[in-house]
């Protein structure tokens, strides 16, 4: 008995290290998607009648659409080893200046484009900043933006909500589209979910598959290497705070469509639950690594939290704790997988 | 009559400041000597050269008048103490820096550099001592970084970037496990083989290296020492920064030394020894008691 049982663990001391390592870049690329699996266990057997049905689907899709815009924009600042903290304060610029356009009399095409509008210059203006001015920190200049923008929206909108926008504004952020029914329920496929799956494949093929998202990636590993291969890093900077200012103009035009209004304080501290998202979907702080699908599955696995929780009604400041908490589990890990994967 | 015997770079470098020798001049007898072995010095010109090159930070003055000149399947040596500008000339040569005075001249012709780019256009690389290289990429990324292959719609050829890379390796009997392989998983020998690859990928003809083997276990030390020989077979001038006298003794055909950022000493390997070239790195042409086993062959 004690024969067979050398035999069956004598390859393991040589095999199981080989076997870890080469486990790593697939936990690395899909493991956010075993946890969302996990975690969507646990909450279908905690509310089996509720969680599974396509409208609480569909629900927590359009609830973290405004977060999933604003988290690929941060991902892609916090790839080349930067931040972004205004686009909290950009995405309310962006929906007040829309509100307050629509208020005046403009077509709503033109009341559609402000927000992104605003979003992209207000992007430029950080990415200008931190690379013309020299910055020592994006967190600098994204800072100055933070207070900017917010200030800003207030001064527009004399510091109270507009409500009110015509139907086309609001497409993105509110239609749903009849899809059938299935069993007894009415499938309605919320439109800005579809645009949150559409920005999502634009940016991994951005990302993976074009020369300036190659050079992201670059930068954020070694910016220097980037600079003596010959390419312009301020250029990209620009270009990546530019983008991602954008991003938070579109999440701007989602949650103004979704609310049907415009209000300065609208997304105070969503730069956090951004940073969060990117955060528990695998990116690394130092740049250089993350994917489009963690940074997915980070924003979902946020929404699951905050989804599971209403649903067995806990106390929401216990999102936060465990929200906290998950961030700090995240980044642990990729700290141990680190110490396995990498040589040195 | 006057019989000075120069080096070719050296005469090149005079021709230059005629004015320092016009009243010589018809009194004075050129004898040129070809830098390395048996080549006709008529045919030769240096691919590289610098005259006089003055470069100050600020108040510092980091290099003085400095000549520099590089041939065709030549390596050579540069050594000096810490400060004393070695680093400073590569970066000039290779484009990272300007020179505040001096000049520039790639295969005779005058030349201006505004940034790497301009000096890689020409066929200028450089292996930085740092490597400059991206941990997070792949090997073939590596190489052809700030160069993808391209598809239509500025998309990165993957397929032809890992295609090419393998090939560039192979012709550069460089082994890997896969060029798909990130770079930080890579030994220290295997980056710099890496970055020695991405220095070669497109028809280099000059490549510059700074301390390539400073970083490295003493059996990947042979493997790069190596590698640069073969770049000399391929044609490619090398510029080698060591401070390792093994180092220099093993592939170089000629050694310069740099002292407090001025041109000190130089001498094609043959001529020199061991002891006198870390005399030069120190500061002094005094014979230092010479021993045999200095002598290379």
């Amino acid at each position: 008995m004690t024969a067979s049982n050398d035999t069956a663990s004598e390859p393991a001391p040589q095999d199981r290290p080989g076997l870890r390592v080469r486990l790593i870049p697939v936990l690395d690329r899909y493991g956010i998607l075993l946890v969302i699996f996990v975690m969507s266990l646990v909450l279908y057997a905690l509310q089996p009648e509720v969680f599974l049905t396509w409208r609480n689907v569909a629900n927590i899709f359009k609830q973290t659409a405004v977060n999933s815009m604003l988290a690929i924009g941060m991902f892609l600042a916090i790839l080349t080893a930067g931040i972004d903290l205004s686009v909290g304060s950009v995405l309310a610029l962006a929906m007040m200046a829309l509100a307050v356009a629509n208020a005046d009399g403009w077509a709503w095409p033109v009341v559609l484009l402000l927000g992104p509008l605003v979003g992209l210059m207000a992007g430029f203006v950080n990415g200008v900043g931190i690379t013309k001015l020299r910055m020592p920190h994006p967190f600098i200049m994204t800072l100055g933006m933070l207070f900017m923008a917010r200030g800003l929206a207030n001064l527009i909108s004399g510091g109270v909500p507009y409500t009110g926008l015509p139907d086309p504004v609001r497409f993105l952020g509110s239609a749903q589209i009849y899809l059938g029914e299935w069993g007894a329920e009415r499938i309605n496929l919320p439109v800005a979910l579809i645009v949150t799956v559409a920005v999502y494949c634009a940016f991994w093929v951005f990302l993976e598959h074009t020369v300036l998202g190659r050079r992201i990636y670059a930068i954020g590993g070694n910016p220097q290497a980037a600079r003596v291969s010959g390419i312009s890093v301020d250029r990209v900077l620009i270009i990546v705070y530019t983008l991602c200012g954008l991003m938070a103009g579109f999440g701007g035009l989602i949650m103004a469509g979704r609310t049907n209004s415009g209000f300065p304080n609208a997304g105070v501290g969503a730069e956090l639950e951004a940073i969060a998202a990117v955060i528990i979907g695998g990116a690394s702080f130092f740049g250089g690594r993350g994917t489009v699908l963690g940074v997915f599955g980070g924003v979902i696995v946020m929404g699951l939290i905050s989804n599971g929780l209403n649903l067995n009604n806990v106390s929401v400041f216990w999102q936060q704790i465990l929200i906290g908490l998950i961030i700090v589990i995240a980044v642990f890990l990729d700290v141990l997988r680190r110490q396995v994967g990498t040589r040195r | 009559m006057i019989v000075i015997k120069i080096g070719h770079h050296v005469a090149t470098a005079l021709a230059s400041k005629r004015s320092m020798w016009g009243d010589l001049e018809g009194g004075v007898h050129l004898t040129i000597a070809a830098p390395t072995g048996d080549r006709s010095p008529a045919l030769e010109q240096p691919i590289l050269e610098a005259h006089g090159i003055t470069k100050y930070f600020g108040a510092v003055t980091a290099l003085r008048g400095v000549d520099f000149a590089l041939y065709r399947n030549e390596v050579v040596g540069v050594v000096g103490d810490n400060g004393a500008g070695k680093s400073t000339l590569m970066k000039i040569l290779s484009g990272l820096y300007a020179p505040s005075q001096g000049q520039l001249l790639f295969e005779g012709r005058p030349v201006r550099f505004h940034s790497p780019r301009d000096a890689r256009n020409l066929g200028i690389e450089m292996v930085y001592q740092d490597l400059a290289l991206a941990e997070n990429m792949n090997i073939a990324e590596n190489i052809f970084l700030g160069r993808e292959p391209r598809r239509r719609f500025r998309l990165v050829d993957h397929r032809a970037s890992r295609e090419q890379a393998q090939q560039h390796l192979d012709n550069l009997r460089i082994h890997v496990k896969s060029v798909e392989q990130k770079v930080g998983e890579l030994s220290g020998g295997q980056r710099q083989a890496v970055a020695i690859a991405r220095a070669t990928a497109f028809k280099a003809k000059v490549v510059i290296m700074d301390e390539p083997t400073a970083a490295l276990a003493v059996k990947e030390v042979g493997k790069v020492l190596d590698l640069i020989k073969g770049l000399k077979q391929r044609g490619i001038g090398v510029v080698l920064i060591s401070h390792r006298m093994d180092d220099i003794f093993y592939v170089c055909d000629r050694v310069m030394a740099l002292f407090h950022g001025a041109n000190f000493a130089e001498a094609p390997l043959k001529q020199t020894s061991r002891s006198q070239v870390i005399g030069w790195i120190m500061g002094t042409k005094e014979s230092p008691g010479e021993l045999a086993y200095d002598r290379v062959q």
